[in-house]
């Protein structure tokens, strides 16, 4: 859809100049933590309108089957394709078509580049997961491209 | 919902965008600078993705892309269409009038920023994707609701055709 074009090629265009504006020393580490960081206000910004007038949610796979449905769809056009829990605080949500890797070559060389693809998302993830009052940890892993995984895991307070 | 909503997408991670180069860069300046690189850098791929969904042939004149832009490009990407005033009696020179601007939704410029051009990714984009298209423009802004004006007007000014490199041998 075209009115997706917009984020995707702002997306990529983020990544560019964080890694670009890095200074030549600097570890991958920083550049991830930096995307992450944005996509975590995002993420915070964009579920504060989305469910201003949703009801309350009942528990915590409540609000982890929000974000694979709505949130998702809200984001990416289009529902995480599988969701699992050990019910006792991680998630794996599986996209198999991620959007922002789709652009990617299937080939291997490029699975090296995917995680800078996945770090502005699992921030949004985790910045909407905040907003809700659940505080997490996600990661990323790409299996087989554009195929991904985003592991939640829940931080008890 | 979901229009509305892809829009806070990329209106929040652009936001996001700005104010990771206020804390990267000294003075405004020197952001507004990286914003219009790559905004460019955007424009040049952007004009692929366009033409390929709009089937739009070559434009016969600057005020057939005038159009184009305002009506096609503007309305496909950005859900708003801009009206096009103010030529130069040369035809070379046109303004895009921006009702609203759907970067700017939520946004305030804080005080020390008063030389920021907020939207100025746009300016790149536009000047990128036309010198594809064998254009080369100016672009910039000359009013901006951000800035206390009522509209936002961007100027777009038309300097040259760019020749197509023709292979060496290919006469």
């Amino acid at each position: 859809m075209a009115d997706e074009a917009p984020f995707q090629f702002l997306h990529s265009e983020v990544i560019e100049y964080i890694y670009k504006s890095a200074d030549s020393g600097e570890e991958n580490g920083r550049n991830i933590t930096k995307l992450e960081n944005m996509g975590l206000r995002v993420g915070q910004g964009l579920i504060e309108r989305l469910t201003k007038d949703t009801a309350r949610f009942k528990d915590e796979l409540d609000i982890m089957k929000f974000i694979c449905k709505d949130f998702w769809t809200c984001v990416f056009k289009k529902q995480i394709d599988n969701l699992r829990t050990n019910h006792q605080g991680i998630y794996v949500l599986q996209d198999n078509k991620f959007r922002l890797l789709s652009h990617l070559s299937a080939g291997k060389q490029y699975l090296e580049h995917a995680p800078k693809y996945l770090a502005f998302t699992c921030g949004l993830v985790r910045g909407a997961l905040s907003n809700l009052g659940v505080k997490s940890i996600v990661t990323a892993e790409v299996s087989v491209m554009p195929a991904c995984k985003f592991q939640v895991m829940i931080q008890k307070s | 919902m979901n229009k509305q909503s892809n829009s806070e997408l990329f209106t929040l991670t652009y936001g996001a965008l700005v104010t990771q180069l206020c804390k990267d860069y000294e003075n405004d300046e020197e952001v507004n600078k990286q914003l219009d690189k790559m905004g460019y850098n955007i424009g040049v791929r952007l004009i692929e993705d366009f033409l390929a969904r709009s089937s739009i042939g070559r434009c016969q004149d600057f005020r057939e892309t005038a159009d184009v832009i305002a009506k096609v490009a503007f309305k496909m990407y950005l859900g708003i269409t801009p009206s096009v005033t103010n030529w130069s009696p040369a035809g070379d020179e046109f303004s895009l009038i921006l009702e609203s601007n759907p970067l700017v939704d939520f946004v305030e410029l804080p005080d020390n920023h008063s030389t920021l051009i907020y939207s100025n990714l746009l300016c790149g984009v536009l000047r990128g994707a036309l010198e594809m298209v064998q254009m080369a423009v100016d672009v910039k802004f000359v009013q901006d609701t951000l800035r206390g004006d009522n509209v936002t007007e961007i100027r777009m000014k038309f300097i040259k055709r760019i020749e197509e490199n023709v292979p060496a041998g290919d006469e």
